[in-house]
């Protein structure tokens, strides 16, 4: 593939002409389609609910920032911040050192019985989430893990290790040899091979791995509702799934609310866009 | 010592000393042994409650088939899976037109592509809480859209209670949680069409093929392995929704929009009947199963998929 001409290429050397009119057309159609209902929920986190009855889409007559400061005190966003924010720092953490760890291993490392491996991940990931859901539950209430940050930690790294492996190894394996049979050379073990060659050369792999685990765990609901119950280990969205439940005519305060969590995701995401998108949409991860 | 090391590296598949083989594996250990704790262990233990009357504590009784039975003749449980069926048609259809034509159409512009590309993905990111409280919002009958609409305009047939009607519940649903994803398949569908060879564009200009004849000829065909890739990942996630159905109608009004996800969840955490949820999340797993064995059969049988 590499030299082909592509037809995005092609494109690039036209210059602007009519022909490329009713292509704009559809795409502003799918532009008001995919941003209205944002524009909607931003436009709106700023008016009184008064206004937000009247006229949905206008300015607000008045900026009432007032709604994002009530919106953190009912949403509990001063206990579920920093809750959301340990589970999903801990998690990046965790899948990216064990990930890396066993992509190296997959890539490098010539494991006999290395396709069991990827056969065992495979049908770890293919289980529907609520059939083990339910027996982990008791297993977890076993063991005292519900109501725990480290109980959930444990199972969001076991869920987001193989799709994390497996995006690390492709990335470990492009790494040329030479670099490897330099360190060997200088009587490195593997875990040194690993800690000071491969996951210096691999860093985008990290990255990309950790923004996509990031995404996945700060947007998580089903287990963060059904593992962690108690208000006071609530994450921002099962907080605010409350707080909606609570306050569900208050459009102005939710939407604030719903503002205050999608902000730093949208941001990072505009910023890191590539990176977000190719992860995404690599090895099938739904989010 | 170290050249020994050296040799090892070029040549490991002929080290047979078990102790190094340990240490290899002791890289793939963590992570097989959380998969182990969380996933598979539950997963079969999960099997086995199925065929008993366990309620999640105290004792647990084998009762055989009884559970297999009881789900024949639950009529939510027929409800949800028809519900899952129809979700599976629409999200095959759906979000799969609308990225081939975002995609299609964002090959042929120059001024814009990174823009559109990037506002079309922005709703993948949010989180389904999100997603599902603005359009909450907008569904509204007596705010949002349709109550604006009439208004504003005098347009009338989109003020209705979407999510309260039995008729509407599920196709609301499904048109959130769309507006939701049809960013992904475009974007997977725009990087497999930005690969095709610009030549057999010009070959079918050439013998005359108009726009929509390039797309189906040449253009469809080019990106098959991405399209059944993404057919395959729809029909396999269409059986695990449960989100979006939870955080709007929790399946209701009367079961309308009940899937087979919120009828397990409500069945284990509701009214404690963890057995017979087991059972319900055993069809999920046929369903996967399902699936992912038909696709590896038409595989097998010579389909270039």
């Amino acid at each position: 593939m590499a030299g082909a001409k592509t037809r995005a290429s092609a494109s690039q050397e036209r210059s602007w002409n009519l022909s490329s009119l009713p292509n704009y057309v559809v795409l502003i159609i799918l532009v008001i389609f995919a941003l209205v209902p944002l524009y909607q929920l931003g436009i709106n986190s700023f008016k009184s609910r008064a206004q937000i009855g009247l006229d949905p889409f206008g300015l607000p007559q008045e900026w009432l920032f007032s709604n994002f400061t009530e919106a953190w005190e009912r949403g509990k966003y001063a206990t579920t911040l920093p809750n959301s924010i340990i589970l999903t720092a801990a998690t990046i953490f965790f899948v990216l050192m064990f990930a890396g760890m066993a992509g190296f291993a997959l890539a490098r490392l010539r494991l006999r019985g290395a396709d069991y491996i990827s056969f065992y991940f495979l049908v770890g990931t293919a289980v529907p989430p609520q059939f083990y859901m339910v027996p982990l539950f008791i297993l977890w209430r076993t063991l005292g893990m519900i109501n725990t940050f480290h109980g959930l930690i444990i199972i969001y790294v076991a869920q987001f290790s193989p799709f994390s492996t497996y995006l690390l190894r492709s990335y470990m394996v492009s790494i040329p040899q030479e670099f490897v049979d330099a360190a060997r050379i200088d009587g490195a073990s593997n875990w040194q091979v690993f800690r000071k060659v491969i996951m210096p050369l691999s860093w985008p792999g990290f990255l990309t791995a950790g923004l996509v685990v990031g995404l996945g765990v700060w947007n998580e609901f089903l287990f963060a509702q059904t593992f962690l119950p108690r208000p006071e280990f609530k994450t921002i969205v099962t907080s605010l799934y409350a707080f909606q439940q609570r306050d569900g005519r208050e459009w102005g305060l939710t939407n604030a609310g719903s503002v205050i969590m999608v902000t730093p995701v949208i941001i990072l995401f505009l910023a890191l866009q590539r990176r977000f998108i190719e992860g995404l949409t690599q090895g099938g991860l739904k989010a | 010592m170290t050249t020994v090391r050296a040799g090892t590296v070029s040549s490991p598949g002929r080290d047979r000393q078990p102790l190094r083989d340990l240490g290899r594996w002791a890289f793939v250990a963590p992570v097989m042994f959380l998969n182990l704790v969380v996933i598979v262990g539950p997963a079969f233990f999960g099997v086995y409650i199925a065929f008993t009357d366990w309620s999640g504590v105290g004792e647990m009784n084998f009762v055989g088939l009884e559970n297999f039975r009881n789900l024949l003749q639950d009529q939510v449980f027929w409800k949800a899976l028809r519900n899952n069926l129809v979700w599976t048609a629409i999200f095959l259809v759906v979000p799969v037109v609308l990225g081939l034509l975002g995609a299609y159409m964002l090959t042929g512009i120059k001024r814009g592509q990174m823009f559109m590309r990037v506002a079309f993905f922005v709703p993948y990111v949010l989180p389904s809480v999100v997603t599902t409280h603005i359009w909450r919002y907008l569904m509204h009958p007596r705010v949002g859209l349709g109550q604006w609409l009439s208004d504003s305009f005098g347009i009338n047939f989109l003020d209705r209670a979407w999510l309260g009607s039995r008729d509407t519940a599920l196709y609301g649903i499904a048109f959130m949680d769309n507006w939701h994803f049809w960013g992904f398949p475009l974007v997977l569908l725009l990087a497999a069409m930005s690969a095709v060879d610009v030549e057999l564009y010009e070959v079918a200009r050439l013998d005359g093929a108009s726009r929509f004849q390039q797309f189906r000829h040449v253009t469809l065909p080019s990106i098959r392995p991405t399209l059944v890739f993404l057919l395959l990942m729809i029909s396999i996630w269409s059986a695990l929704v449960f989100d979006y159905i939870f955080l709007t109608t929790g399946g209701g009004p009367a079961n309308a929009s009940e899937v087979m996800g919120t009828h397990l969840y409500t069945t284990a955490f509701e009214r404690f009947k963890t057995g017979y949820a087991a059972t319900i999340g055993l069809v999920m797993v046929l369903w996967v199963a399902l699936v992912v064995g038909g696709f590896v059969y038409l595989r097998k049988r010579g389909w270039e998929i």
